[in-house]
């Protein structure tokens, strides 16, 4: 039966800001949702906030909103566009959120509800209604009660049995559960855990620790056809999250009776939840009795829709799209055969292993614990023929300077609580030979995988033992390949470099096949598969000698590579589909839309290191390459590259080494009378204290070569620097550290702009809210700048031309500027990077204008007099960026922003006046800016000067005010209620917050330690929810967004209707 | 020890690969399944007699072995080849390692083959003779063992696997049926003992009389290894008792009664194998994923001369998945409902057979 007739347009949410748990997956979920509906005639309008997203492009969608995701503003989007249907299951949870969210407000009166149905998502997101609807269908979850005191606590544990897991209801960092084995150690937990919970509540869990953790990707049809796309084990057991686990697909472990067992559970859900399209679900798997628990179903596309669509090459979201219209699996087609139909199981032939990305290099005080609550930002996937191939490839892939499994030092409490370490701690041990059983206990990790490893150390024994004539060995080299061993590697073992090791390879000839993803091992002839390398057998792989250009991608996704990157890699690829020009497209992120098979001509899905890259260029041998998208990553690989002969297309490699090298970038600089800050290069810390006392403090200390201002820091005084050179040392070996003159005070300038060797176009100029020495991905930013003069922009546009010009640039540039008011305002450069930055999305939705295309077209010789652009100034509208933060996800941190990069994600706000811009900016960012209520101030001394005017305008504004006594004492004219610290004793600050008291907070840190009051406020304000800002700059710009927000009702307008 | 091992093709081509399981010499047709677990019961299932069974999923062995899994008692499969064999199996129910397991079974396994790469060549060129030898040989005497085997569908299979005398299975209850035992697998008698009949095994060689005798309500016809054209005499009861009674058939069933009631039979290219097949019910639109372990097919286009009708088709090919008679009580189908191994969608074929009996037994007494 084809589809629904009477569906004509539908409105697709997408799922916001990209924060940890939810991340670029749903811009691929939600971009072929659109291509999928658009195939069917469907007309369609997107909603997201998140301009860094292919989904947000104009082309993807007919209508598309960069707006705020809430009911309210989406209601007026349903209202304006007359739509007939949402989809809401390709956003995420904030799609299914908003969805109910919609239903409450009654904004879906004679809207229908495709993909899952309202009861639907109440059903599974309810614990209670869950446990009911579980109930009824006779599956097995795992109990729990909620309880108030010691008592019921006892009647619950009754009813659950030993071991429970104990949380408290609510509090600071989680913190105060634990698992009980027997009623001593309950009531111990208990009792501390009542005593910690802000609401007097513990939850009571049946345990299932370390049970495997298993999960199914289901699809239905309204015909109640059922299909599993993919099962997926988890390597880590049940109390890691599995966004925190590794995973491999299919499942290794499962029997066939396991596997159908929980197979028929799967469909039995989807088919009771009436789900039309595709479903996640959980379940844990006793590793003995095999006895199974539903652990969770999402009624959705999912990060593990995302894994499972690129594990298999069954696009679960451009499928769940169609059957939501009503169609049925087999009137779909299966992209990648075409000849078959979508009503099928996929066949792999393969081994997929996905391995998480964690952030904690940028939180330092985090102990780097994994638990059920998912720290990771990002993953990679790799695929090879066994599991130490795919192991092995995945480590490779994470981007962590690290080639293999490598020892490190470690303790039986890590090997039992796992942390972001715990497949090099696994490794080590089971080197120092320790028992396979012993550390299966340990871990909870299945013999079964820890063998594999165990497999892998063998191998390296076997490696060292042979020595280098092992190289000589035709036969033994390839079974080695085939472990996953990189070159590398290899060397490391052999004390080779890995350029000898690479030459006696290809010496012998050992180089990869390709391998196909093409859904079904083989059984059908594929027409869009993708690629792994693997060296199962010689190649004979037949490439075509049309024109073609490599893209290489950005790799996992992490704190300063976000999804922009990917954004840019997609641009080109399609720009490069534009010019008629194969693209092959190098990436290992399973999340991302580059790694959609329709999106460049050949995909392969390989780590990005030199010799994985090289290999692929080898066998494609494409006319250039281009690396200025994929972030650090590509460039990274720029010079191997070109010294392996490989053409880099657009701005040579020169330039880019002449920017990252500091010495040649002054002399650049002089030569063209730019100023930059004082600064010196150290190797030392003498050379480092001598640097600074010369420049005077403070001074801004980083590695050379980081990206996202890792290890980046301010320092004040000696003592600080000191300390921060021992840790400085520990991150890069290789390269000096830079002491920059701090510019405090100074507003932040950001630049993209276009260079064709001949001209240059300045795309746009953003102004940052937060002052020099917060990182510029984490300060919120304008265009047009709103309080730079004239003079000050054509000083920027000119330093702009030249540098671009002088660099030899072809294709994006971004700069940095600072502005000092010193006492004249005076025009510093920061940075320049000949690459595309983070603000390429933001600068091409905020001016209408796709500059990563044009830069990708430039590269292939177009000039900039070929296209129509505009100028940035000339805009009608104002665009505000702002990050998200996470805060709430990590532990223990801090929310101060610095010269470190935190944030994971940006919103952008978009309408008539900054004010509006930035106040939708900030409700995007889920910093929900009150209109009346308390606001709570409280800042350093050094911002005390500023904080009058600030409070006299608040009033104004009607708020009612609090301030610690120091801060209250800077405004004497104004009103304001004094209130304690929390070292000051109850009732005080914390109190008032808790009871909800607190509207809205201004706090600015007053130091570096985050033990103080501050930390504890603004950790406070994080777990509340209560919106806040860190800075002086943000409170002003909080103000004039109130101001400009009470004045009227939010509107809505579509980039398409802003491009008019 | 790792043993070097040959894999010898009927086009000449030779791999080697590391041994496993038996140390001898076996040949047959090689064919690919793409199912990802269950090579327990994929071994043990009597319809891979004569052939050498190659798995596409790279990993094999990881959950050992248990006898909990087998479909019939022993390996049936001439050999086994795989990418890579787990020598450590994890799993609570395994007794032994699946290279144990061959050795006990006088089974050749070969591993380290590039098994994807073999699937493409089958795909291509189609089923094709093979040897495999876990033992040393040299390449001349593995190919003229290779040279002396005879084609599959030359070969009489099904005497090999069925039973020799009639087997009780489950003592009488109201309704009985007998299985036919063209190479039948255990769960397809579990799942009929699972519907309260009795059921009694007998071999392919039994008359109509031998069965009326038995006083059974239905018959049903098993899967089972080789050429359906080389079982005729099965044609002979099957026309017979089909006058009185119900009869159900699957896979290597279905084909002895579609050529029973006229239809024609082809050797398909490299059939059917594996967990993912998706049959599609003509008439509620409904689509199945089934398991499937055939070489031979109807060939639809002779359906239309015969009394038979079509009622469900594979979607991936459109060959025959289910047919059944329009006027006698006959319903077979392809594919194998009775798992083991593969997607248990498909169970409700049971129910319809004993209903039919049922229904059928009613309106005649």
């Amino acid at each position: 039966m084809p589809k629904d007739e009477n569906i004509k347009k539908v409105l697709i949410i997408g799922s916001g800001p990209i924060q940890i748990g939810q991340a670029a997956e749903f811009d691929y979920s939600g971009s072929q949702a659109c291509k999928s509906l658009r195939e069917e005639n469907i007309e369609t309008v997107l909603v997201n906030s998140n301009p860094a997203t292919i989904q947000t492009d104009i082309e993807t969608a007919d209508k598309v909103y960069v707006e705020p995701l809430t009911a309210e503003i989406v209601a007026k989007i349903i209202e304006k566009e007359q739509v007939d249907a949402i989809l809401p299951t390709m956003g995420g949870q904030t799609g299914l959120n908003i969805a109910v969210d919609l239903d409450k407000i009654g904004a879906l009166d004679g809207i229908k509800v495709l993909g899952s149905p309202i009861q639907t998502i109440k059903d599974v997101e309810d614990r209670d209604l869950f446990a009911e609807f579980m109930d009824r269908l006779n599956e097995p979850i795992p109990k729990c009660h909620a309880v108030n005191s010691l008592e019921e606590a006892f009647e619950a544990v009754e009813d659950i049995g030993y071991p429970v897991i104990v949380r408290p209801g609510f509090t600071l960092g989680g913190t105060g559960g634990g698992i009980a084995n027997n009623k001593k150690e309950f009531e111990e937990i208990v009792i501390h855990g009542l005593d910690m919970s802000f609401n007097d509540q513990v939850l009571i869990d049946e345990s299932v620790l370390g049970w495997q953790e298993i999960e199914y990707e289901v699809m239905r049809d309204k015909n109640d056809s059922c299909i599993i796309v993919c099962n997926m084990e988890n390597v880590d057991a049940m109390g890691i999250h599995t966004g925190e686990s590794i995973v491999v697909a299919p499942t290794q472990t499962l029997s066939d009776e396991d596997n159908q067992k929980l197979r028929n559970a799967s469909i039995k859900i989807i088919k009771a939840l009436g789900i039309q399209g595709g479903c996640n679900i959980q379940f844990a798997l006793h590793p003995e009795t095999r006895e199974y628990k539903v652990i969770e179903v999402n009624p959705r596309v999912s990060r593990s829709s995302a894994l499972a669509s690129k594990a298999t090459g069954y696009s679960i979201a451009k499928v769940s799209s169609k059957i939501a219209l009503g169609m049925t699996l087999d009137e779909i087609r299966n992209d990648i055969t075409k000849e078959t139909p979508a009503s099928f199981e996929p066949a792999v032939d393969y081994v997929i292993a996905k391995v998480p990305r964690w952030p904690f290099d940028k939180f330092k005080t985090s102990s780097g614990e994994l638990g059920v609550q998912m720290q990771s930002t990002g993953e990679v996937m790799s695929i090879g023929r066994t599991i130490e191939e795919s192991l092995q490839k995945a480590i490779r892939s994470l981007d962590i300077d690290q080639d293999a499994f490598e020892y490190v030092e470690y303790t039986d409490y890590y090997l039992e609580h796992a942390t972001d370490q715990r497949l090099f701690y696994v490794y080590s041990a089971i080197k120092d030979g320790r028992d396979i059983q012993e550390l299966a206990d340990i871990t909870k990790i299945s013999p079964f995988f820890l063998n594999k490893i165990k497999s892998i150390v063998d191998c390296e024994e076997e490696i060292q033992k042979q020595g280098v004539d092992i190289l000589k060995d035709p036969k033994m080299f390839r079974k080695i390949k085939q472990f996953g061993f990189s070159d590398k590697r290899l060397g490391q073992l052999l004390d080779l470099t890995e350029d000898e090791v690479s030459k006696a390879r290809h010496d012998l000839n050992i180089i990869p096949e390709y391998k196909m993803v093409d859904t079904c091992a083989a059984e059908f002839e594929a027409k869009t598969p993708y690629y792994y390398g693997t060296y199962d057998s010689p190649s004979d792989m037949k490439t075509s000698d049309n024109k073609k250009i490599a893209v290489l991608g950005a790799g996992p996704i992490r704190i300063g590579q976000g999804i922009e990157f990917d954004y840019c890699c997609v641009h080109a690829a399609l720009a490069l589909k534009d010019e008629n020009v194969e693209t092959i497209l190098i990436n290992n992120n399973p999340e991302t839309v580059s790694t959609d098979y329709d999106i460049s001509d050949r995909l392969y899905f390989e780590p990005l290191t030199k010799e994985d890259v090289l290999a692929v260029l080898e066998q494609e041998k494409p006319d250039g390459v281009i690396v200025q998208f994929g972030g650090q990553t590509s460039i990274n690989l720029a010079e191997s590259l070109n010294n392996a002969g490989v053409k880099i297309l657009g701005t040579p490699f020169e330039s880019i080494d002449m920017v990252e090298d500091r010495e040649q970038f002054t002399e650049v600089l002089n030569e063209l009378g730019i100023p930059q800050a004082d600064y010196g290069i150290a190797n030392s810390f003498d050379e480092a204290r001598d640097a600074a006392h010369s420049i005077g403090f403070p001074v801004l200390v980083r590695p050379s070569y980081v990206l996202g201002g890792r290890a980046m820091e301010i320092v004040y005084d000696d003592s600080e620097l000191e300390e921060y050179m021992k840790e400085a040392v520990k991150v890069s070996k290789e390269h000096p550290i830079l002491v920059d003159k701090f510019l405090e005070d100074s507003i932040e300038l950001d630049v993209d702009a276009l260079c064709d060797g001949e001209d240059v176009y300045v795309c746009g100029i953003m102004e940052h809210i937060e002052e020099a020495g917060i990182h510029s991905g984490d300060s919120a930013c304008v265009i047009p700048p709103q309080s730079v003069s004239q003079e000050i922009i054509d000083q920027v546009e000119e330093y702009t031309k030249k540098l671009a010009l002088r660099l030899g640039v072809i294709g994006l540039i971004n700069i940095q500027y600072a502005i000092k008011v010193d006492p004249e305002p005076k025009l510093y450069i920061i940075e320049a990077n000949p690459r595309a930055s983070r603000t390429v999305p933001f600068v091409s939705k905020s001016i209408g204008i796709p500059i990563a295309k044009i830069a990708s077209k430039i590269m292939l010789g177009s000039k900039l007099s070929d296209f129509d652009l505009v100028n940035y100034a000339d805009i009608k509208h104002v665009a505000v960026k702002e990050s998200v933060f996470p805060f709430l996800k990590i532990p223990d941190s801090d929310s101060v922003l610095g010269p470190e990069m935190k944030s994971t994600g940006e919103t952008m706000g978009i309408d008539k006046n900054f004010g509006l811009a930035y106040y939708k900016s900030q409700l995007s960012a889920s910093n929900n800016l009150p209109t009346e209520g308390k606001i709570f101030l409280s800042v350093r001394d050094l911002d005390k000067p500023k904080i009058a005017p600030i409070a006299k305008k608040a009033k104004e504004l009607g708020f009612d005010l609090i301030a610690t006594k120091g801060t209250a004492e800077a405004a004497p004219d104004v009103d304001i209620e004094v209130i304690r610290k929390v070292s000051q004793g109850s009732p005080n600050i914390r109190d008032a917050m808790l009871n909800g008291e607190v509207a809205f907070l201004i706090n600015t840190p007053s130091g570096k330690q985050s033990a103080d009051d501050g930390y504890i406020i603004r950790r406070l304000a994080v777990e509340l929810g209560i919106p806040y800002v860190t800075t002086i700059a943000a409170a002003n710009a909080v103000l004039k967004a109130i101001e400009e927000a009470s004045n009227g009702e939010l509107t809505v307008k579509s980039l398409n209707e802003y491009a008019e | 020890m790792i043993r070097t091992a040959k894999l010898a093709l009927e086009d000449g081509t030779i791999l080697e690969g590391e041994g496993f399981g038996a140390e001898t010499i076996k040949a047959g047709e090689i064919v690919f399944s793409t199912s990802m677990t269950g090579y327990v019961a994929a071994l043990t299932d009597p319809s891979f007699k004569g052939q050498i069974l190659m798995s596409t999923y790279p990993l094999e062995g990881n959950y050992g072995v248990s006898s909990d899994w087998y479909q019939s008692e022993d390996i049936k499969a001439e050999a086994y080849v795989v990418r890579q064999v787990c020598n450590e199996p994890c799993h609570p129910k395994s007794e032994k390692t699946l290279s144990e397991f061959l050795e006990e079974n006088d089974v050749p396994g070969i591993s380290g083959i590039d098994t994807r790469a073999l699937t493409l060549k089958i795909r291509e060129l189609g089923s094709m003779k093979a040897v495999v030898a876990n033992a040393d040989i040299s390449d001349e005497e593995l190919l003229k063992i290779l040279e002396e085997q005879p084609r599959l569908e030359d070969m009489n299979l099904v005497e090999k696997v069925t039973v020799k005398e009639p087997k009780v299975l489950q003592e009488r209850k109201e309704y009985n049926v007998a299985v036919l035992d063209c190479g039948v697998k255990k769960n397809i008698t579990d799942h009929l003992i699972a519907q309260g009949v009795g059921v009694t095994l007998v071999p392919a060689t039994t008359s109509a009389q031998e069965i009326f005798d038995m006083d059974v309500d239905g018959v049903l016809v098993s899967s089972g290894p080789g050429n359906p054209e080389n079982v005729e005499i099965i044609q002979d009861t099957i026309k017979e008792v089909s006058q009185k009674m119900p009869i159900a058939g699957i896979c290597l069933g279905q084909q002895i009664i579609a050529l029973t009631f006229g239809a024609k039979i082809f050797k398909m290219k490299f059939g059917h194998r594996g967990s993912n097949q998706p049959v599609k019910d003509l008439k509620t639109g409904r689509v199945y994923m089934t398991s499937q372990n055939h070489s031979f097919s109807i060939d639809e286009n002779t359906i239309d001369d015969t009394d038979l009708e079509i009622t469900q088709i594979n979607l991936n090919d459109g060959t025959p998945e289910a047919i059944k008679h329009k006027t006698l009580p006959i319903s077979c189908i392809q594919y194998h409902p009775e798992a083991g191994p593969g997607p248990h969608d498909s169970k409700v074929f049971f129910d319809n057979f004993v209903n039919t009996i049922k229904e059928y037994k009613g309106n005649k007494g």
